[in-house]
């Protein structure tokens, strides 16, 4: 790891980020529509969490920050995961 | 008579502002988060009307938009790396992609939302409440809410990204102080993240 203000990323690296994301989209529509029932949502929906890790680690420059901020976002995401389980346990056996 | 020092004291802290763009996301996260928390549970209540709702949006629209906001968010990162190797015109060239390529998005939104209330399919429309269940009303309307909040975000980053292009352009956001571009790229790739949740929420899942 780096500083930030010294860590110049190649253009190569970001188009080689968008070109993985272009992927993965064209995946997920072709993955949605062949009929796979709930499988459908568990699928969009990770290639979906895919994408964001990869648009968070480089064109947010996750990766060349400081440990605090990776550990702040992936706080945030913990959360967010934990009140989504937490209501659908409500919702589930209520 | 004593004299008075004058120093000229300009704040400039790029952590401090970086961390306040952070948290400020993290605000967005949340937010749009609970959202997606109304959305699921009233997925999972209304399973049906849901599958039936959705088959009404375009995937084909949805993915052009993806596609679109997908390779601005590389041009406005590679506007970052431009700034830094001191490449005005560069920086300058990118972030007017990324300006229009946002334009673009929000045009196809229009013609998109035109043409659902073209069908009478608009939140508090008679036709919507007559002709459709309760549950296909509820996902027009988180349709309605989350595309919309989003499209105001693209918008926010817009009036973002034109306010850095003058201060690029005035010589005030340079290699050595690049943090108003870098916090505008934040914003716009936060912006993407919303979106790469959104795309197959409503146009995927059918």
């Amino acid at each position: 790891m780096s500083t930030e203000k010294n860590h110049i990323v190649p253009y190569r690296t970001y188009f080689f980020v968008l070109a993985g994301l272009l992927v993965l989209t064209f995946l997920s529509i072709a993955l949605t529509s062949i009929d796979l029932g709930g499988l459908a949502v568990t699928g969009a929906l990770t290639f979906a969490v895919i994408k964001s890790f990869l648009v968070m680690t480089w064109f947010m420059h996750l990766k060349y920050d400081k440990l605090y901020i990776i550990l702040w976002v992936v706080f945030v995401f913990a959360v967010i995961i934990v009140t989504i389980v937490v209501t659908f346990l409500d919702y589930i056996y209520r | 008579m004593e004299q008075v020092k004058q120093i000229v004291h300009e704040h400039y802290d790029p952590e401090a502002s970086k961390i306040g763009m952070w948290l400020f996301i993290f605000t967005e996260l949340l937010l749009f988060g609970i959202l997606f928390v109304i959305y699921s549970v009233y997925r999972y209540m209304n399973h049906d009307a849901f599958h039936l709702a959705a088959e009404e949006l375009d995937t084909y629209v949805g993915a052009v938009n993806t596609v679109i906001l997908l390779i601005s968010s590389m041009t406005i990162a590679m506007s970052t790396t431009s700034l830094q190797k001191k490449k005005t015109k560069e920086t300058l060239i990118l972030c007017g992609v990324t300006l229009v390529l946002g334009i673009v998005f929000l045009v196809n939104k229009y013609v998109e939302w035109g043409g659902k209330f073209d069908h009478g399919i608009f939140p508090g429309s008679e036709y919507l409440v007559a002709n459709f269940s309760q549950g296909e009303i509820l996902f027009f309307g988180l349709y309605f809410i989350m595309t919309g909040l989003h499209a105001l975000h693209i918008i926010i980053g817009l009036i973002l990204i034109v306010t850095v292009m003058w201060r690029v352009y005035a010589g005030k956001v340079h290699a050595g102080r690049p943090v108003l571009l870098e916090n505008s790229g934040l914003y716009w790739h936060l912006v993407d993240i919303i979106w790469i949740f959104l795309f197959p929420l409503f146009y995927l899942i059918i």
